[in-house]
């Protein structure tokens, strides 16, 4: 063996292990050109941003799919085809994200000021022009988000907590009435939310007659039929994570079964448990349809939830765009769009809080 | 058909890490190599990136170089998938695909690259890489069960009639026998001494007395301690290795002193 | 005798405690059921009443449900335009889903994944009004340019046909916006499954010679077949049930109809209910309740159906396999 051979040999075998192969940053290159062209092409008809970054993405998905299968061949081309669609995906998700927050902030930060959150709709008249104008506000709709959104929490939270508790500690796995009522808060967590107000509606008239069917009250029975399965999923989750160690050293010490559970399982899972609800909170509280059918919709302010009509931010948002005042119909607008913030605000400030939550109170952390 | 590893001065990262430094390692072909020594001692990460398998793990990276019959499979422009077609390998636990029959399953690899096969062709290549791994006669009447349908032994059979249906010129063999009972180990040992005729075949094993009944060359690599990379320590005729080792340590693992 | 052994003094606490989590366990199927029975007993009337002869019913200055001899002509359209519109959206979603659930589990750089996963998530928080109202404001108006291309160049397809909308009220824009409102239940589901490949399966395919997609194609997708589909099953429940995104972008009527870019859509049941509620009277609104009562059986089957495919295969399920590592 003479390295002479040796090395004529892997001239000639190179061929053995390497195909022809794009240089590297050919993607990069070929998306910058893709860029590039769909730019000039679109300055011909018209330039858009979507259209341009839509164009963008054939023109490159084409070319890189092209001059891969030329030099690389078909596998390698398929891949990298593959592969420019899944990010194309994950961009395409991101454009409404975006879209969504930017229209609802650029449209609506104009409303929120002091008078909007702290009144309801005040119309004046001006003698001059004889222009009636109508001030809008959302008192009326923030305290009764409040009201309802507590009053469910109030009651779905010790539902939703007792039941994972008896699902988690009480059963075996093979109990059958554990298994349904587990399967069931999966199909639960599906039901339409308007079915949900159309069940609380169907049970107040019932119950109180048609005319005095609609109260704050109602809205929040809604609500829980909502929220109960989540609550429950995400506190038996929560609870199924403390180590079974945990418990065992209780029971040894002779502490019954409920102050261990109180005591040890859920001080264990306490932050997970309340990242849970939060998250189920931020949930419901968006929710449009169920609290237009079940508590209506109103102007003006009612702060007792179990007499007439309530609104909430999500309801008046929907009103305000829906079924606006004939007087001043941009006003509504704007109390659509002023709300629609509002509650984008709330939602992302509870979200906020469950991740603070979780992060800083995991069991990781406390270690 | 087999071809020669001849590996230098190769360190293997994972990140920052430096787990296996400084192999020089010259590997025949159509020899049994076997590579042992004590756990976390680097012998399966080196053995997997005789087939770049260790770049599945993100931030695993490797320099110097390993030559397959002089091609350095680290050279650039190298595409791993090409090296994985002429580097086989089989797996600790046997890992047939769930949803695919037997057959499927031992036509996996060579469907991929898409050229069309008759049926009698395909028929051929299940049969000729079923005998070729002593499985034909167990499951030709049921080559369309899934293969999970498989005991944990077949299951490995069936995964090196995978590797060998491809025609590799190197099939690596990362502990194939530490989840099979000692019949099912003794029947993929008599296909390791088959398949040593037509290929080059590199196993890693905890197990000495497999290494000196199915090899011709044996390697020891050994760790320091924990956090430091490993070495290979000894590289020789397997008979020397067991019966007169050159390094004190390889002397005191093959005799059990530690490991 | 076990005089030693005192009984603890808390026995009692226990077995109150037991009694509690049991009877809010029951009370969860009381409150299915109840939902069930309460929308039963509230439609009956209008289900059962002879509606050519109501004159409630009859009045075509509330409601929408003048004309119509009973409750089943009433229903149809809405509930073939309700399977119409989430078909439309599910269609649209679901390979967006999917690739976006491949991009997080196995392409995009693993420290990146999890905050990749937040922001799909986020999609989840923003309240369906909030869609709805960015549905009309920004999403007509983005799909005008392609609904005039559509219309006029592939208009012979029946699908695109029909005199194009000019406000853009078409049910091409609400099922875009359902579409979007159903990405994250199914990435999320997806992703899950996809993650849980075992590595074992994707390591074989590698070994064997696969590009990355080959490998995706060869051990992860064939895993998490059962998962796509209950993933997608529930996307379309979410989209059945999915009230604002229709009723505010769409115009919707009481009729049949594939065309997806003129003004004559199919209403869907929930957006029907929300737009005719308020100014319907009481027997008007047992017959809306009745609508919901449809949807809420649809949809229970849809989410049932999802949930037991969840249920029986492994992958995905409450039982998680640990994934096997080789060292």
């Amino acid at each position: 063996m003479t390295t002479a051979t040796n090395t004529g040999a892997s001239q000639r075998r190179t061929s053995a292990l390497t195909t022809g192969h794009l240089p590297r940053f050919s993607e990069l290159i070929v998306l910058g050109c893709a860029a590039a062209v769909s730019a000039g092409v679109l300055a011909l008809f018209g330039f858009s941003v979507t259209g341009w970054l839509v164009l963008t993405a054939v023109v490159y998905l084409i070319v890189i799919g092209v001059l891969s299968g030329v030099v690389e061949g078909r596998r390698k081309s398929t891949d990298r085809v593959v592969r420019g669609l899944v990010v194309v995906a994950f961009l395409l998700a991101l454009i409404p994200l975006i879209s969504t927050l930017w229209t609802v902030v650029s449209r609506g930060i104009g409303q929120l000021s002091w008078s909007f959150i702290s009144g309801t709709d005040r119309t004046t008249f001006d003698p001059t022009t004889l222009e009636v104008k109508v001030v809008p506000g959302a008192l009326q709709a923030i305290i009764g988000t409040l009201e309802i959104t507590g009053i469910a929490t109030v009651i779905s939270v010790p539902i939703g907590l007792l039941t994972a508790i008896w699902l988690t500690e009480y059963t075996q796995s093979n109990n059958p009435v554990r298994r349904v009522i587990t399967f069931l808060v999966d199909v639960m967590t599906g039901i339409p939310s308007i079915v949900a107000g159309l069940f609380a509606f169907s049970l107040f008239a019932l119950i109180r007659g048609p005319k005095e069917a609609f109260s704050g009250f109602s809205a929040s029975v809604a609500l829980c039929v909502l929220m109960i399965p989540i609550v429950v999923r995400s506190s038996e989750e929560m609870i199924r994570l403390v180590p079974h160690e945990l418990r065992e050293a209780s029971y040894a010490l002779g502490v019954t079964k409920w102050r261990t559970i109180m005591r040890v399982v859920l001080r264990t899972a306490v932050a997970g448990l309340v990242t849970g609800v939060v998250l189920a909170i931020a949930r419901v509280i968006g929710e449009t349809a169920p609290i237009y059918i079940a508590a209506g919709a109103t102007n003006r302010l009612n702060t007792d939830p179990f007499n007439g009509p309530m609104s909430t931010l999500a309801v008046l948002s929907y009103t305000g765009y829906a079924f606006p005042n004939d007087q001043d119909k941009a006003a509504s607008l704007l109390e659509a769009w002023g709300s629609a913030l509002l509650l984008v605000i709330i939602v992302v400030i509870l979200n906020l809080i469950a991740r603070v939550v979780a992060t800083a109170f995991s069991p990781k952390a406390r270690r | 058909m087999s071809k020669r590893i001849e590996a230098t001065d190769l360190n293997v990262y994972y990140g920052d890490f430096l787990a296996v430094e400084g192999v020089n390692i010259e590997i025949e072909p159509r020899t049994v190599t076997a590579f042992i020594g004590p756990s976390g001692c680097g012998k399966s990460t080196f053995l997997r990136t005789l087939n770049r398998m260790h770049e599945v793990i993100p931030g695993a990276r490797v320099t110097g170089e390993v030559l397959l019959d002089g091609d350095n499979l680290y050279a650039p422009g190298v595409d791993p998938v090409l090296v994985r077609r002429q580097v086989g390998m089989v797996f600790q636990r046997p890992n047939p695909f769930p949803t695919m029959s037997i057959r499927d399953n031992v036509l996996a690899g060579v469907k991929l690259n898409g050229g069309r096969m008759s049926k009698s062709d395909q028929d051929d290549l299940v049969e000729r890489s079923l005998r070729g791994a002593n499985l034909w006669n167990e499951v030709k009447d049921r080559l369309d069960r899934p293969g999970s349908s498989l005991s944990g032994g077949q299951q490995q059979r069936l995964c090196i009639a995978r590797a060998v249906a491809v025609q590799p010129d190197v099939i690596l063999m990362d502990e194939p026998c530490s989840a099979l009972d000692p019949i099912s180990t003794l029947a993929i040992e008599d296909l390791i001494e088959e398949l040593k005729k037509e290929y080059t075949i590199v196993i890693v094993t905890h197990n000495m007395q497999q290494a000196t009944r199915v090899s011709d060359k044996t390697a020891f690599f050994n760790i320091a301690g924990t956090g430091k990379p490993g070495h290979l320590i000894e590289y020789d005729d397997t008979s020397v290795i067991f019966s007169n080792p050159k390094v004190k340590a390889t002397e005191d693992y093959v005799s059990g002193r530690f490991g | 005798m076990r005089a030693a052994l005192r009984k603890p003094p808390s026995k009692a606490g226990d077995r109150v405690f037991l009694g509690l989590s049991t009877a809010s366990a029951w009370v969860i199927l009381l409150i299915l059921a109840g939902v069930l029975v309460f929308l039963l007993v509230k439609a009956a009337p209008a289900i059962a009443a002879n509606w050519a002869d109501s004159s409630q019913l009859q009045d075509r200055t509330a409601g929408n449900t003048a004309g119509w001899n009973s409750f089943w002509p009433y229903v149809g359209p809405l509930l073939f335009g309700t399977v119409w519109s989430s078909l439309i959206a599910l269609v649209m979603g679901t390979p967006v889903a999917i690739g976006i659930a491949l991009f997080i589990s196995h392409y995009s750089p693993r420290p990146l994944a999890g905050v990749l996963g937040y922001l799909v998530d986020l999609l989840a928080a923003v309240p369906s009004i909030v869609f709805g109202l960015w549905g009309v404001f920004v999403m007509r108006d983005f799909l005008k340019p392609f609904s005039t291309f559509l219309n006029s160049y592939l208009g012979w397809i029946p699908l695109f046909g029909g005199d194009l909308s000019v406000g853009g009220a078409t049910i091409l824009a609400g099922a875009v916006v359902l579409a979007v409102m159903i990405l994250p239940i199914i990435t999320a589901i997806s992703r899950e499954i996809f993650l849980q490949t075992p590595s074992l399966n994707e390591e074989a395919a590698l070994a064997l010679g696969a590009t990355k997609w080959e490998m995706i194609r060869m051990a992860v997708l064939p895993y998490a077949r059962s998962g796509i589909v209950s993933a997608t099953l529930l996307g379309l429940g979410r989209a059945l049930g999915e009230t604002m995104a229709i009723a505010i972008i769409v115009s919707p009527k009481l009729i049949y109809s594939f065309q997806l870019l003129t003004d004559n859509n199919p209403g869907t049941i929930a957006a029907n209910i929300a737009l005719q509620f308020s100014g319907s009277n009481e027997l008007q609104r047992d017959a809306l309740i009745g609508t919901g009562l449809m949807l809420f059986l649809v949809s229970f089957a849809v989410n049932f159906a999802a949930r037991w495919i969840i249920s029986q295969t492994a992958p995905g399920g409450r039982r998680r396999r640990r994934k096997a590592r080789t060292a």
